[in-house]
């Protein structure tokens, strides 16, 4: 049987051990009437044919290995340097649980620590977690420290529509249960200005997204003078690879970072595993949900890492625990953390740079093609959104069809009063030739519909 | 003092290994477009990050690799963590470009080899548990359970019935489950277990009144036995119109050996990193599907996978998302954990059917052969036929100062992980053992040899317990301290000056 050593021997011999001489035996306790069902499952395939069956599944996809993409809005194509997928491969790191047994596993808590490190850099916070499962829940996570810090006293969120949609989605479900009301994006048309008026009594947190989901960038330093003001308290959504080279929320006055982690050298791998990454000032730092490693001493006065804080977590303080989160996205940290070491000061702000004067070159192009526009006045980053003159899942196809290019996300998914409009993210993985092929086919979409 | 700190530091910080100015030319990308103008006023001037060369990077992480404990380097018997050998292929696998290179927002047509991958593993998970749906989307165990008690609790108010307030939860559970059921509003009930380690049938009956609006039980339970009473306690909570969540975190005894859909169970949540060998990654990713019955698919969380058109002899079927009508709404964004659901579907392919029964068969031989073996020498406070783990005290009449926790400690001295300790909480020092089925005879025999060591090192020796593990990279950690200084990240000199 795969994976399982017993020899016929050994089975007798344990079996016997036990004082039992079948198999059915060990399983006294099921209710009979329900023991033993039929399982139908295929047959086993060997090594050789599950690769092949696998490699079948694979090729039926388009891919960033197999197209050009300019699609983002939460998930980027980014380059990862060969050294990080090979010391994620190091057995030690991948094959080990949770380090509930901090002498055996320094390397694991290490690696936390510096992560926590560079995250609380990257935010300009104090003190960072050592992750959650993705953006979306780091945010949903937020909004619970927010109402435990109010103590169930200010019960209302503003979520600016700019805001990822399912990131919004994901920490309404999360929160049906708990009685916050959120507010902001319902039309999806606020301004700033707008949420602002909302803030009161009862606020418990103002979210904005930076860049925002439609890629643009702004200072939310004077909106955080008015949420504090209010009393309330300022989470901003943010990109850890736009930070290498953007002002950090946390000097603008943020109050909790939260974000997705997957820019820093993490495939795409349809959507997860991802990593969440979780900022904060010190005041909140008891309140916080998931794992914290924190520095400490061994008997021989060594230095060594622990995960500490523990009574906050679900295994000790059980139905009191704010949250039921127990892993983290331990590996997709280490990742993250190996990557940002490879990639260095320097490096980061490489990337972020290339990746902004790309997206502006691709958006002047497009900006000068009939029938569509680009919004220059508010700044952005690596994403903009383009007026088409058509609608977008048309165009994609043709772009796929035609020029072998995995097209923009149709934003009016989510916005219905913005039609026809296409985010495009551009990193450093795009080349020009890749930028001009995009133009082309945007430009031959727009004479296809007049033709 | 300085040297002597050095030189107690067994692998400097990443931080500490760079130079200013230095960095990998090699990893730079090329700007084949002319610059645009940065933003005025929003880049900024410092970023505290490493400065290192590549190979600094590797061996710097390589040396961090080998402080570590996995189940690659030996022995893990970790209760309820289900430490089996996490097979090579699977990481190649989840890493073909084709899977690791998809986007999650391309259209859908482009990416029918994904989504045929993940209806399968829908269709396989519902077999092997005997439900009608499931969703892969939750990113771990802990999330499949709030999943499947937002699902329970939109079922009641989707009836009209908004007098459930509370949920059932046996002592023995995870703490997962009192956490969760919090989460979404509920008021936890927590009932007690009789002496064979079952839930109390009379505390239950008392407790199951028309204010439940379910009942969360792990089985096999956390004390390693299957509940003799299962059937009675689906039909108890069944006649006072509550659901009944099975936490399947302990699916590995349960494969082709019941399905708890057909024992009643309304829904439950598997853990893909222990049944299925995703690997654990030091803690996740995870992967935590949710399985339903016919009365709660309409609140499955969505997007789930559906065949839009059947597959001919000419054609494959079409694959397309759906989400379920009643939906509690996302757990997470875009589809869930795909690498682990690639993982996972590898997993089962080399199984098969018959693969996936003898998983279970031997997980709970090699449970029973540790407990019936260690039975003379430690106290296993429920001696029956366990599951696929044991649970013992970690505790000698005859050694008096020595705790669970010496115990463990010691085990590292011999290369071994130690069980799960203080855990369930119910068992007084326990130690909670669970071998999968990956581990030989011989293992198990070495393990055992070395238990009885320790038991006669308690009473011979016990200081050497106490002052245990003693080959380990690091002595017993000052928890206190960590606790106490709160040193959760370093910083640099510049800011510390400011203050």
């Amino acid at each position: 049987m795969p994976y399982i050593p017993h020899t016929k021997a050994d089975s007798e011999a344990m079996l016997a051990a036990i004082g039992i001489n079948n198999w059915e035996a060990l399983f006294e306790a099921v209710p009979q009437s329900h023991r033993f069902p039929t399982l139908n499952i295929p047959e086993s395939l060997n090594e050789m044919q599950t690769l092949w069956e696998m490699q079948s599944l694979a090729s039926a996809n388009a891919s960033a290995s197999s197209h050009a993409i300019f699609l983002g809005a939460g998930a980027y194509n980014h380059y990862s340097p060969a050294a990080v997928n090979h010391l994620l491969l190091r057995g030690e790191f991948y094959t080990a649980y949770t380090p509930y047994q901090p002498e055996m596993s320094q390397g694991t808590l290490q690696a936390i620590f510096e992560w926590q490190s560079m995250i609380a850099a990257l935010t300009g916070m104090d003190v960072a977690n050592a992750s959650h499962y993705d953006g979306a829940t780091s945010l949903a996570e937020a909004v619970t420290v927010a109402v435990q810090h109010f103590k169930g006293k200010r019960m209302k969120v503003i979520f600016s529509p700019d805001v990822h949609p399912q990131y919004r989605a994901v920490t309404r479900t999360y929160h049906q249960g708990t009685g916050v009301r959120f507010v902001g994006d319902k039309s999806g048309q606020a301004t700033l200005d707008d949420l602002v008026d909302m803030l009161d009594a009862s606020t418990a947190m103002f979210v904005v997204q930076y860049p925002n989901f439609f890629g643009q960038i702004e200072d939310f330093t004077a909106l955080s003078e008015k949420v504090h003001k209010a009393g309330a308290l300022l989470c901003v959504v943010t990109n850890p690879l736009v930070l290498g080279l953007l002002k950090p929320p946390g000097a603008m006055g943020a109050d909790i970072v939260v974000g997705e982690g997957q820019s820093l050298g993490i495939p795409l791998s349809f959507g997860g595993p991802y990593v969440g990454f979780f900022a904060t000032r010190t005041e909140f730092v008891r309140k916080i949900a998931g794992r914290i490693v924190g520095e400490t001493l061994d008997m021989d006065g060594r230095k060594a890492y622990v995960m500490t804080l523990r009574p906050r977590e679900q295994d000790i303080r059980r139905e009191k625990a704010s949250s039921n989160i127990c892993t983290n996205q331990g590996l997709m940290a280490l990742a993250g953390c190996i990557y940002l070491a490879m990639m260095g000061k320097q490096g980061l702000r490489r990337v972020a740079e290339v990746c902004y004067h790309k997206a502006h070159y691709a958006a002047h192009q497009i900006a000068n093609l009939e029938g569509y526009n680009v919004n220059f006045r508010t700044p952005f980053f690596h994403e903009f959104v383009v007026q088409c003159p058509k609608h977008v899942s048309g165009i994609n196809k043709l772009l796929l069809d035609e020029f072998n290019i995995i097209g923009g996300y149709d934003v009016s998914q989510d916005y219905p009063d913005r039609k026809n409009q296409m985010l495009i993210a551009v990193t450093e993985m795009n080349t020009k030739a890749e930028i001009d092929d995009l133009v082309e086919g945007l430009k031959r979409a727009a004479e296809s519909l007049k033709a | 003092m300085e040297t002597i700190n050095q030189l107690k530091t067994l692998e400097p910080l990443i931080y500490d290994l760079g130079s200013d100015g230095r960095f990998s030319p090699t990893l730079m990308p090329a700007c084949d477009v002319p610059e645009a103008e940065l933003p005025t006023g929003l880049t900024r001037d410092e970023l505290y990050l490493p400065e290192v060369a590549e190979m600094d990077v590797v061996r710097h992480f390589v040396r961090l690799s080998t402080m570590n404990y996995a189940i690659d380097k030996g022995f893990y018997p970790l209760g309820s963590c289900t430490m089996k050998y996490n097979p090579k292929i699977n990481e190649d696998m989840a890493r073909l470009p084709g899977f690791a290179q998809t986007h999650p927002l391309q259209e859908q047509e482009t990416v029918q080899g994904n989504l045929a991958l993940m209806y399968e593993l829908q269709q396989w998970l519902a077999e092997i548990a005997g439900f009608k749906g499931v969703s892969l989307q939750p990113a771990a165990g802990a999330q499949g359970e709030l999943a499947g008690i937002l699902m329970i609790r939109a079922y009641h108010l989707d009836r009209g019935d908004d007098k459930r307030t509370k949920i059932l939860v046996p002592n023995s559970a995870h703490g997962t489950n009192p956490a969760t059921s919090t989460m979404a509003g509920y008021t936890v009930v927590e009932l007690p277990s009789d002496d064979k380690g079952d839930v109390d049938l009379e505390a239950l009956r008392k407790a199951a009144d028309e204010t439940v609006a379910g009942m969360m039980i792990t089985v096999p339970s956390t004390l390693g036995v299957f509940d003799h009473n299962i059937l009675e306690i689906v039909k108890i909570i069944h006649d006072c119109g509550g659901l009944m969540y099975m936490d399947g975190a302990n699916m590995n005894a349960l494969l082709g050996v019941a399905k708890p859909g057909e024992m009643g169970f309304d829904v439950m949540h598997y853990n893909l990193h222990k049944t299925f060998s995703t690997p654990h990654g030091g803690g996740g990713p995870g992967s935590g599907p949710v399985a339903v019955n016919e009365k709660l698919l309409p609140f499955l969380p969505g997007p789930i996978v559906k065949v839009s058109e059947p597959g001919t002899d000419e054609y494959a079927a079409l694959y397309s998302w759906h989400t379920p009508e009643k939906t509690i709404g996302r757990l997470k964004a875009f589809h869930g954990n795909f690498g682990m659901h690639v993982r996972a579907y590898t997993y089962i392919t080399l199984h098969g059917a018959e693969g996936l029964k003898a998983i279970s068969r031997y997980a709970v031989l090699n449970a029973n052969y540790v407990r019936v073996k260690l039975a003379d020498t430690f106290k296993v406070p429920y001696n029956r036929m366990c599951g696929h783990e044991v649970v013992l005290e970690g505790r000698l009449a005859d050694a008096p100062g020595v705790h669970a926790l010496d115990i463990s400690k010691r085990l590292m001295d011999y290369g071994i992980h130690p069980p799960t300790n203080y855990f369930p909480l119910i068992v007084p020092e326990a130690l909670l053992i669970e071998p999968t089925e990956s581990e030989s005879k011989e293992t198990l025999d070495h393990f055992i040899e070395v238990m009885k060591t320790i038991a006669s090192e308690a009473r011979e020796n016990p200081e050497v317990l106490h002052s245990a593990p003693h080959v380990t990279p690091v002595s017993r950690l000052d928890e206190v301290l960590a606790a106490k200084q709160l040193v959760l990240c370093c910083r640099p000199a510049y800011l510390d000056k400011e203050g």
